[in-house]
């Protein structure tokens, strides 16, 4: 903080202006006194509402990022993309079983993807998006699934195809078939759900109300994962840590509670 | 010993018997496929304008990637996908400001320096394995059976990027006599199926899968033997103007049942046109086998 200057530079659809230094893409626009309508959302990098197209001083490039999750740079030049009109296919879910072609039955254009790998690099969410892109054109469900799942529909990536593919709809296909036909089943969710039906469960929450911190930290520890018929090992999102499946690490939120 | 194997999206997507059957018969003979970690598509047709270099990305993507993972060498299975990489990997090998161009469009770890080798399993077979060792694996003779070996255009044109003689190619022929079958030549065994004309312009496909089938007939052939989905997928499902179809198989699948290999990783039931039933009538399949 002590080397940073106290204000930077940027362009904003190509005006200059002056904003202080350490704000976000967002505030920065807020800071120079624009209003947004559009483009902004969440504001902590979950809805996708705030893509940003921009370039760096120096350089002829263009990157994207999303605005509230990116800091304002000096030199920077950037506009906000509100939104992408991708093609999204209507189907019924209860007609979409999985098959070899059932993803390019309904965006055929994922054929013509010709590897260059722009929407990966484009990805504010780090994704491999050419790979399920790639795994999409090859009948894999599962892995078009695995590997889009920190998607956040901000449609970047369909904005940089030389293709024209519309990326994310294929991968939100590939996960609502996943889960609908192929993910294993968690007995142990039917179980609970049994016990929310008959009012079981709310004498455990009873109990854990009174529960010291200690006490419920040693709880959480302890806890069971699920099984899943027919597979030895322990299907739970939780225990793939780091991985597309889990997005949060609850382990942070468990020191926090220690503390 | 293992290889590295790209697999390709057709193989995947819809030959899956392919694949099996060709697992089982290398396990056979003590080769270990190794499929690599990532990859995409091959880019499934090569294309000839020479200043439109982006349709050669995806192929020399593979390449990269295969370099990446430590491989030298790689194998595929498709003649499509053969044909694409074999000519994509000629052209950056010798030229090397195209390489440049594409690697600098890439921007991988590593440049690619044009030194993967692609290997069709036919090549693996005859050059590497050999006629005489794979006879020593041979269980069930096909004695009795006469193949119909189909090449179709990719795995052997243009000259010189192909695996064999573009008019009088053998290679099929020498593995199917190996195996103990009979074998029916023909000059059509080397004429294009269609290809993707399959997509939008069915009819060509059809017309030239009923001259090829009808002539694979008059021949005495009991079963037409290939290397190509694409192709495999066009003669399987449009024999219909055909009297008689011929069930299309694999050549790895006839391997298979030479070798006595189960019936259920040879995939012999996924077929629109039934080989079963004549394996069973020849006795080179049990009946109880069968009914996987
Ligand atoms: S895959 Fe595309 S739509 Fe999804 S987060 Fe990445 S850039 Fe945005
Ligand atoms: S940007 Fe488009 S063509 Fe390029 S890899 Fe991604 S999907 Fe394929
Ligand atoms: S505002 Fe929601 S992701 Fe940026």
């Amino acid at each position: 903080m002590i080397d940073q200057p106290r204000e930077i530079n940027i362009q904003l659809m190509g005006k200059d202006y002056k904003v202080s230094s350490g704000l976000t893409i967002i505030a920065a626009i807020e800071y120079a006194g624009y209003k947004l309508v559009r483009g902004a959302g969440c504001r902590a990098g979950f809805c996708g509402a705030c893509p940003t197209l921009y370039r760096r001083a120096g350089s002829h490039k263009l990157y994207t990022a999303l605005a509230c999750q990116t800091l304002a740079e000096d030199g920077m030049c950037l506009v906000q993309v509100p939104f992408v009109p991708v093609v999204r296919r209507p189907y019924d879910i209860e007609e979409v079983a999985p098959s070899a072609n059932i993803i390019l039955q309904y965006y055929p254009e994922v054929a013509a993807c010709v590897s260059c790998n722009t929407c990966t690099r484009a990805c504010p969410q780090g994704i491999s998006v050419m790979d399920y892109i790639q795994t999409a054109l090859r009948g894999d469900i599962e892995q078009t699934a695995l590997l889009s799942f920190d998607c956040i529909s901000c449609g970047i990536c369909s904005s940089r195809c030389p293709a024209d593919i519309k990326h994310y709809p294929v991968g939100q296909l590939a996960r609502r078939i996943y889960s609908k036909y192929l993910l294993p089943r968690s007995s142990q969710l039917a179980d609970r759900l049994d016990e929310m039906e008959t009012e079981q469960c709310e004498v455990e929450v009873e109990t854990m109300m009174h529960l010291s911190t200690e006490e419920l930290r040693a709880r959480y520890e302890q806890r069971s994962f699920e099984t899943v018929a027919g597979r030895d090992q322990k299907h739970s999102a939780i225990q793939k840590w780091g991985t597309a499946v889990d997005p949060v690490d609850y382990r942070d939120e468990v020191e926090e509670v220690a503390y | 010993m293992h290889i590295d194997y790209y697999p390709g999206c057709t193989i995947k997507a819809s030959a899956g018997q392919y694949e099996t059957s060709v697992r089982a018969v290398l396990a056979t003979l003590g080769i270990q496929m190794k499929e690599m970690e990532q990859w995409n598509c091959c880019g499934v047709v090569h294309s000839l304008a020479s200043d439109n270099l982006i349709r050669h990305i995806a192929p020399i993507r593979v390449f990269a990637r295969l370099q990446e993972q430590g491989g030298s060498e790689m194998l595929t299975l498709c003649d499509m996908c053969y044909n694409t990489l074999s000519q994509a990997n000629h052209l950056v090998r010798q030229n090397a400001r195209q390489r440049e161009s594409i690697n600098d469009f890439i921007e991988a770890e590593e440049d690619y320096d044009g030194e993967i080798h692609v290997l069709h399993l036919l090549q693996i077979l005859r050059d590497r394995v050999g006629y005489q060792t794979i006879k020593k694996h041979v269980r069930r003779a096909l004695q009795g059976l006469t193949v119909f070996p189909y090449y179709g255009c990719k795995l052997l044109r243009p000259g010189g990027m192909g695996i064999d003689d573009p008019e009088a190619p053998r290679v099929l022929r020498d593995l199917m006599h190996t195996l103990g079958a009979a074998v029916a030549d023909d000059p059509l065994q080397t004429q294009c199926c269609g290809s993707y004309h399959i997509v939008n312009h069915d009819e060509i496909v059809s017309r030239r899968v009923g001259k090829i089938a009808a002539r694979a007939l008059e021949r005495g052939a009991d079963v037409i033997v290939l290397s190509c989905p694409l192709c495999h997928f066009n003669l399987d499902t449009r024999q219909a103007l055909v009297d008689s179809p011929l069930p299309v198989l694999y050549f790895t699948q006839l391997m298979g049942v030479a070798f006595g290999l189960d019936l259920d990783v040879l995939g012999l039931n996924q077929h629109h046109i039934d080989p079963l039933m004549l394996l069973q009538q020849r006795g080179f399949v049990q009946e109880e086998e069968a009914l996987v």
